[in-house]
């Protein structure tokens, strides 16, 4: 269902326009946005399909919540337009108001009524008089709504004050859902909610609107809850997207180091890449669709590296942290079996001795000063060097 | 210029504005700031009229009228009240506090609200009342002992109330860095007390300015009464309008010290959990004084003007009850109260609107406009209204009308100051919700931000009610023939040593400013952590 970005990875950083096609739900074409003379979108571009779910994730300040307020309609684009079932709403003269655009949308503290009950809360986007059965139906509806979001129907008689984070944030759910909305923004829903809350709301969120197949537009700074929750992560980071694709696509073979950084810890080596085969101080490991030729980075994910029982690449453990269930285990590499055996230094080849820092379930065996057998797991991701960020 | 109660801390603007970026106004703000600006343009008349009339006087004649020996006694006066008075003010009303607050005072809770009451008492009925007392009160120490009595309550209610929502966790950590109970005071919790207290005593000096009734009773000469004098004598006299001109530069000083004072620190901002409750300091032996002290204190400032008021009303026997004098005088009260309170409440809203969802350099001019109007005494607007509406619009002269736009400027700072943050407790969020939800823009504001701001406005137009009720000396200048008001019918029955007559007027003034004082009080506490 949802449109992938097609994978760029050889080139470019910025996301190119994405294909268009009747069957997205939302279309947003070059829209730019400044507050004052700061420049806060500088021409993004997404499509999101019907019934998709997408997480744009991003630093924050890095627009993604002023991205949201433009589809929500709560702002205007300065320029680019946006459309929603293929009818523009914003851009080229034309503008519909928010509450013309028929958009769930749930605020990042959930934005209730304080001086209405949960009840009133629910049914203050619904019409009595346009529901079948009139006020009593109104009744059944608020009913059905705090059902749909596993909460029991007498909570509907409370105050907002008196619920809990995650019941507030599930009740502004059942209240943006009372309109049966097609597209639902979700603008850091989660992030008030503590680590436990978090993703029990996520998930329950998440299959609501599954259910319901709302398309569903996620904000968040929070790599894991965009990985989790989409099918389309949009990663956007100085007021452009990044990268969009699919989480295991943007996870895996990230476009540069700073979406790789980004989205999760990763391990950079020098590296010298011939052909498809990129040689570092982990040794040789294959690259798909290489960007360059010569000297490049290599960009790999900590549980890439596995320790094995044998093998020529080692490291000597530096320190841990432990986790429970898993140990970080910092190493610094030896010197690559390839220049040991040469003796001759190759500009081709890096020295060794970089520190990384992988991931391990048993802490036993990574005692300070231990050598350790490493392999990689995979292929990694190889960037221009002159990619490396400006520091 | 009646109570007038600002809570501590609260001219800090508070933004709601999304992420700290402004959005661009859309078209009804737009129309929100021309109002704005007209009701800035308007509340600066009586400023604009003592800087005009002071340039058209000419500079010698200003030279000649302002250093003379008159003026000099006049402010030998003015200062040594105010040197007396605050002092005294901030040591009763930061100890007040302190002792209901902090230490196991027995019935707390009663002396919290007794404390606060003889701000129900308006100070020219103070004034009367222990003149009744003791007749031969004159001059400068009657004057500080009534001002004192009158006045404490504005620094005892927001200093109580910012002690009430200090948070404890701050003195214990002083008592865990070594301090004990005494220097904790000195050391923590009187610098947390600074704005509440720089503030209060901003009051107290302005009520020391502008009061009238209170000084003209017991003659003490300050510029106010001599203004007036000269009014009665002259209307509208070159002497006159000069004294009003120094008044008012005093007035701006006093804001200016304020402000240097006040500093840029904000303390004591509280987080939203819920705090541990203050531990209250044993008084063991200090106990039977303490009580003393204060029964003493509320004796003095409360229990005298009362009994007093009483004592005529007994006295004057059922004869000052001539309801042809007093049912009007009580319905025409009444009446430009609530007038008064609607207008204002109206007029406020969109500079608190602008304030609070578009902050900007703008919103902040606007702020220090009506700042400086809020130091203006009553006895300036009421001249600058007759004046003005004279010379531009002679039809408007003598109109309740004109009474009406004179009160809203009097007290338009404090209905401000209430729906500011009331507007601070309905975030945009909330009205974006709404439209979310399919509500067009100004139906989301109606049943969200209008409604969630209307307790707090209805509070502010309480204590605007409050004092348009005990306004005296604007209303004696602006008020059109045959109005009485009961603060007026007072005001004259007591001029004319009718005690006995004039006690009705004041125990009703009292009643109806008792729940409005008790509100006041209430407020105070929920304003103080914002």
């Amino acid at each position: 269902m949802t449109q992938y970005s097609p994978s760029r990875l050889p080139e470019p950083r910025v996301a190119a326009s994405v294909a268009t096609s009747t069957n997205n739900h939302l279309e947003i074409d070059a829209v730019t946005k400044n507050f004052g003379s700061q420049a806060v979108l500088m021409g993004v571009n997404l499509s999101v399909a019907k019934g998709g779910t997408t997480a744009i994730v991003g630093p924050s300040g890095s627009g993604k919540t002023t991205l949201l307020r433009l589809i929500a309609g709560f702002e205007h684009p300065d320029t680019g337009s946006i459309s929603l079932n293929g009818a523009k709403v914003a851009g080229d003269g034309v503008w519909v108001p928010a509450h013309k655009r028929h958009v769930g949308y749930v605020a990042q503290d959930g934005a209730l009524f304080p001086h209405l009950s949960v009840g009133q809360n629910i049914s203050f986007g619904l019409d009595a008089g346009k529901l079948p059965g009139g006020h009593r139906s109104v009744k059944t509806r608020v009913a059905e709504l705090l059902d749909m979001v596993s909460l029991d129907a007498a909570m509907a008689k409370r105050r907002p004050h008196e619920l809990s984070g995650g019941q507030q944030q599930r009740v502004a759910l059942a209240r943006a859902l009372a309109r049966e909305p097609e597209l639902m923004l979700l603008d850091e829903p989660f992030s008030a909610l503590d680590a436990g809350l978090r993703v029990a709301t996520r998930r329950a969120v998440g299959k609501v609107l599954q259910d319901a197949g709302v398309t569903t537009i996620l904000v968040t700074h929070d790599q894991g809850e965009a990985l989790s929750f989409a099918d389309q992560v949009a990663v956007m980071r100085g007021g452009r997207l990044a990268q969009i694709g699919n989480p295991f696509i943007v996870y895996t073979r990230p476009a540069d180091r700073a979406t790789a950084e980004f989205l999760g810890d990763a391990v950079i080596l020098d590296a010298w890449m011939e052909g498809s085969l990129a040689t570092c101080s982990l040794g040789g490991i294959p690259v798909r669709r290489p960007p360059a030729q010569g000297r490049v980075q290599l960009m790999l994910r900590p549980e890439q590296i596995r320790i094995a029982e044998d093998g020529p690449i080692r490291g000597v453990v530096v320190d841990t942290d432990y986790f429970g269930p898993e140990t970080t285990v910092r190493l610094k590499l030896a010197v690559p079996p390839v220049l040991a055996e040469g003796a001759v230094a190759d500009h081709r080849y890096p020295g060794g001795g970089e520190i990384i820092t992988i991931r391990h379930w048993n802490a036993s065996i990574a005692r300070p000063g231990t050598e350790l057998c490493l392999r990689v797991v995979g292929e990694a991701v190889a960037f221009p060097v002159e990619d490396l960020p400006q520091v | 210029m009646t109570t007038k109660l600002a809570a501590p801390g609260t001219s800090g603007g508070t933004t709601t504005a999304g992420r700290g970026k402004r959005p661009r106004p859309p078209f009804g703000v737009s129309i929100v700031a021309v109002l704005a600006v007209l009701i800035a343009l308007f509340s600066l008349i009586p400023l604009g009229y003592v800087i005009v009339m002071t340039a058209a006087t000419g500079w010698d004649t200003a030279v000649d009228l302002i250093f003379r020996a008159r003026v000099g006694e006049l402010l030998l006066n003015t200062v040594l009240l105010m040197a007396v008075t605050v002092p005294l003010c901030l040591i009763l009303g930061v100890g007040g506090a302190w002792l209901v607050e902090r230490t196991q005072l027995r019935g707390h809770k009663w002396w919290a609200v007794l404390l606060a009451a003889p701000l129900a008492i308006p100070a020219f009925v103070n004034s009367y009342a222990w003149v009744s007392a003791v007749p031969s009160l004159e001059g400068l120490w009657s004057g500080v002992l009534i001002a004192t009595l009158s006045y404490f309550p504005l620094v005892y209610i927001p200093a109580a109330a910012t002690l009430s929502r200090l948070d404890p966790a701050i003195e214990q950590s002083a008592a865990s860095l070594g301090l004990g109970a005494w220097r904790t005071f000195f050391r923590v919790v009187l610098p947390q007390l600074r704005i509440a207290m720089t503030g209060g005593a901003l009051l107290v000096s302005l009520h020391l300015l502008a009061e009238y009734g209170a000084f003209a009773m017991i003659r003490f000469d300050t510029f106010t009464t001599a203004i007036m004098v000269q009014y009665q004598s002259t209307f509208n006299g070159t002497a006159g309008n000069m004294l009003a001109s120094v008044l008012v530069f005093l007035c701006l000083i006093l804001l200016l010290v304020e402000v240097r004072s006040r500093g840029s620190a904000r303390y004591a901002k509280i987080g939203s959990g819920a705090q541990a409750r203050a531990l209250r300091l044993p008084l063991h032996a200090y106990q039977l004084p303490a009580q003393l002290f204060l029964a003493a204190l509320t004796a003095l400032a409360f229990g005298l003007p009362l009994t007093f008021v009483l004592r005529w009303i007994v006295a004057g026997g059922p004869d000052i009850w001539a309801a042809d004098e007093f049912l009007p005088a009580l319905l025409q009260t009444l009446m430009y109260g609530l007038a008064g309170a609607l207008a204002t409440t109206v007029v406020a809203f969109p500079m608190a609107y602008l304030a609070v969802r578009h902050p900007s350099w703008f919103s902040k001019a606007l702020e220090l406009s009506n700042y400086i109007t809020s130091s203006m005494p009553g006895i300036v607007v009421g001249l600058a209204f007759v004046t003005v509406s004279i010379k531009a619009a002679p039809s408007l002269y003598q109109t309740s009308a004109l009474l009406v736009a004179a009160y809203v400027l009097l007290v338009l700072p404090r209905a401000l100051v209430n729906i500011r943050s009331g507007l601070a407790q309905a975030p945009k969020e909330l009205d974006e919700a709404a439209q979310a939800l399919g509500k067009p823009p100004l139906l989301a504001f109606l049943r969200v931000t209008l409604r969630l701001t209307a307790p707090a406005a209805a509070g502010g137009a309480a204590l605007v009610f409050l004092a348009i009720v005990n306004e005296l000396t604007a209303t004696l200048l602006l008020s059109p023939n045959g109005t009485r008001t009961l603060a007026t019918e007072f005001w004259s029955k007591s001029s004319e040593i009718d005690y006995a007559g004039a006690a009705p007027y004041a125990l009703l003034m009292i009643l109806i400013s008792a729940p409005m004082t008790y509100l006041l009080f209430q407020q105070s506490k929920k304003a103080a952590g914002q």
